[in-house]
């Protein structure tokens, strides 16, 4: 089902993202391009099927691997914030979020 | 002798190391120069007082006979695509959301590098989050293939590939998601190795699809790829992906004799499968051509051929861009502007922070998949899309696993044709996607794949032979690439100055 302008903008609200309405008429274009090659995909019958999130499982079974919950790290907080766009006294500042 | 330096692979260069005939220092030096005079676009950062001073450490490690004196990549220069974070260089991921970003640790696969003495002349440009096939989407500008100024590189690994194509450095390592390290290898007529899903760490290296991301080298022989790759592969414990398996020693792999092998006849035994979906009637003549002739030298060389069929070829198109997609949607979304990365000069709240400042950063390729990602994760369409796309991916995987009854390894071109003009894709993303067709499956299996060179098509442009492995078969397919590359020349091919 082709998405309308509405559908474009509610998903880029999700995704945190800000188009301007010649960047969303043209994302909802490519999008419904790129959707009509998905729906040969669609007709495939997968019932009873396991979906396959890691390549590996195909072969074996795959547990996730659990650490011992122990402090591994040392405290690089100064390193670590180097590249913070605005930070002080070792806090990240944003804008205010609340009332 | 230093005016040929930069001829020299990396098993060339540790035994000129070895022998005393040239220094770490020398080749450094001759190299980058090279890199700094390069017109290609393919490096972002050439660090040399940094490569400099790990040259002489190499070189004073060999003179002392210290530990690592023996290791073959002491000395050697490499260079490392920009999606690996780096302390000592900045690194961008090609994007403009990671301008002046400087990571405070290295990457798993740069320290093991670092570690074995090779020596890293900087960072190498590459499609923005390794998303892209032709290297055009680098918010730093294309790189142009060497073959052919006019023409792409190859992506995501634009930039390694055409660095080791110009011989600007033996080895460079790069990341495959989708085809980023075998698609690139053929369009530059260098040789590149994806080992198998978790056989190197991805601590380090920036996340794109993290059930698809694998790190390995492209260089120019196999047997080069397969120095490098041991030292990049092993056991991470900071990668919850990691494989347990110890480092490999691949170049010992690659040399271990078939069973049943001669001096004339290495691939004795072999069963090379070409899968029917590999040879449709749209492939194009010249890259038909020189894959089916790499092939015969291969049968010359023991091997035989065996008609396979992996009939969800042109479904792993859809599945891979919906679960690769899914993925970015998710990793991406920790560049909000607020420990790292672009924050927007001018918002107003918090929810205008993170929409301005990712929208500000993400070039246009890097949108379209994230909003394509989160709109096959969201409510009411999971199922129908992200869920069946995994489902497909079993089949996909479990039709190869059929295919290796009757055959050792896989083999058929790495794209549909040579390497395109710059900007001759225009505004049609779904097209590139298409041209994925032949890399998609292995990477959704997590299989280990090569490019190997296999001679010039159209235009004088280079053609790549793809083999693939069963899950840990990477010796096998170094194996049948270094017996190709013994017998015939199609990987010392270089383009003209």
């Amino acid at each position: 089902m082709p998405l309308s302008p509405e559908d474009v903008s509610r998903i880029a609200h999700l995704a945190r993202l800000e188009l301007s309405p010649a960047e969303g008429s043209a994302m909802q274009t490519q999008l419904n391009d790129f959707f009509k090659i998905v729906e040969q995909m669609s007709a495939v019958d997968t019932s009873g099927l396991e979906p396959l999130h890691t390549p590996l499982s195909a072969i074996g079974n795959v547990e996730l691997r659990l650490r011992p919950d122990l402090v591994t790290e040392s405290n690089n907080r100064a390193a670590n914030m180097a590249n913070a766009p605005a930070a002080e006294s070792g806090l990240f500042l944003v804008p205010k979020v609340i009332e | 002798m230093s005016g040929e330096l930069h001829t020299l692979g990396v098993a060339e260069l540790g035994r000129a190391l070895a022998a005393k005939s040239t220094s770490s220092v020398e080749v450094t030096q001759a190299l980058l120069a090279r890199a700094q005079a390069d017109t290609h676009g393919a490096f972002l950062v050439v660090d040399a007082d940094a490569a400099l001073a790990a040259a002489r450490a190499a070189d004073a490690t060999r003179a002392a006979g210290a530990a690592g004196a023996g290791h073959a990549l002491l000395g050697v220069p490499i260079a490392h695509k920009d999606i690996f974070v780096t302390q000592d260089s900045p690194t961008t991921a090609g994007s403009k959301m990671l301008e002046g970003y400087r990571s405070p640790f290295d990457a798993t696969v740069v320290a093991r590098l670092k570690a074995a003495g090779a020596v890293s002349l900087g960072k190498l440009n590459c499609d923005e989050f390794a998303m892209g096939s032709a290297n055009e989407n680098s918010a730093w500008g294309p790189v142009r293939n060497p073959w052919d100024a006019r023409r792409v590189p190859g992506g995501s690994s634009g930039g390694s590939a055409a660095a080791v194509a110009a011989q600007l450095v033996p080895a460079a390592t790069g990341t495959d998601t989708g085809g980023s390290i075998r698609q690139p290898a053929s369009f530059t007529g260098v040789t590149g190795i994806k080992p198998t899903y978790g056989v190197c760490s991805r601590f380090g290296m920036i996340a794109f699809a993290s059930s698809l991301d694998q790190a390995g080298p492209l260089a120019r022989s196999a047997e080069d790829c397969a120095l490098l790759l041991s030292a990049m592969s092993g056991f991470d414990e900071r990668d919850a992906t990691s494989v347990q398996q110890p480092p490999q020693d691949f170049h010992a792999q690659m040399l271990r004799a078939r069973d049943g092998a001669t001096a004339a006849q290495p691939l004795k035994g072999l069963r090379i499968g070409l899968p029917k979906e590999f040879f449709p009637a749209a492939l194009a003549a010249d890259v038909s051509g020189r894959v089916r002739a790499a092939l015969a030298e291969m049968e010359k060389l023991g091997a035989t051929l065996v008609n396979v069929s992996l009939p969800r070829t042109e479904l792993s198109i859809p599945v891979y861009y919906i679960i690769a997609p899914a993925e970015a949607s998710s990793n991406l979304s920790r560049y909000d502007g607020v420990r790292y990365g672009h924050r927007a000069a001018q918002y107003g709240d918090l929810m205008d922070m993170y929409k301005k400042s990712r929208s500000e950063a993400f070039g246009p390729e890097v949108k379209r998949r994230i909003m394509i990602g989160t709109y096959v994760l969201s409510h009411g369409y999971y199922d129908a899309y992200y869920l069946q796309a995994q489902k497909l991916r079993r089949m996909i995987a479990d039709d190869f696993q059929a295919c290796f009854q009757q055959c050792d390894i896989i083999a058929g071109p790495v794209a549909p044709t040579v390497a395109w003009k710059l900007g001759e894709q225009g505004d049609d993303p779904v097209k590139a996607y298409l041209a994925d067709i032949f890399t998609l499956p292995g990477s959704l299996a997590g299989l280990p794949g090569m490019s190997v060179p296999a001679g010039l098509g159209d235009g004088g442009m280079p053609v790549g032979l793809q083999l693939l492995g069963n899950y840990f078969a990477e010796g096998t397919l170094l194996h049948a690439a270094h017996a190709l590359q013994q017998a015939t020349d199609f990987h010392l091919q270089r383009p003209q100055a």
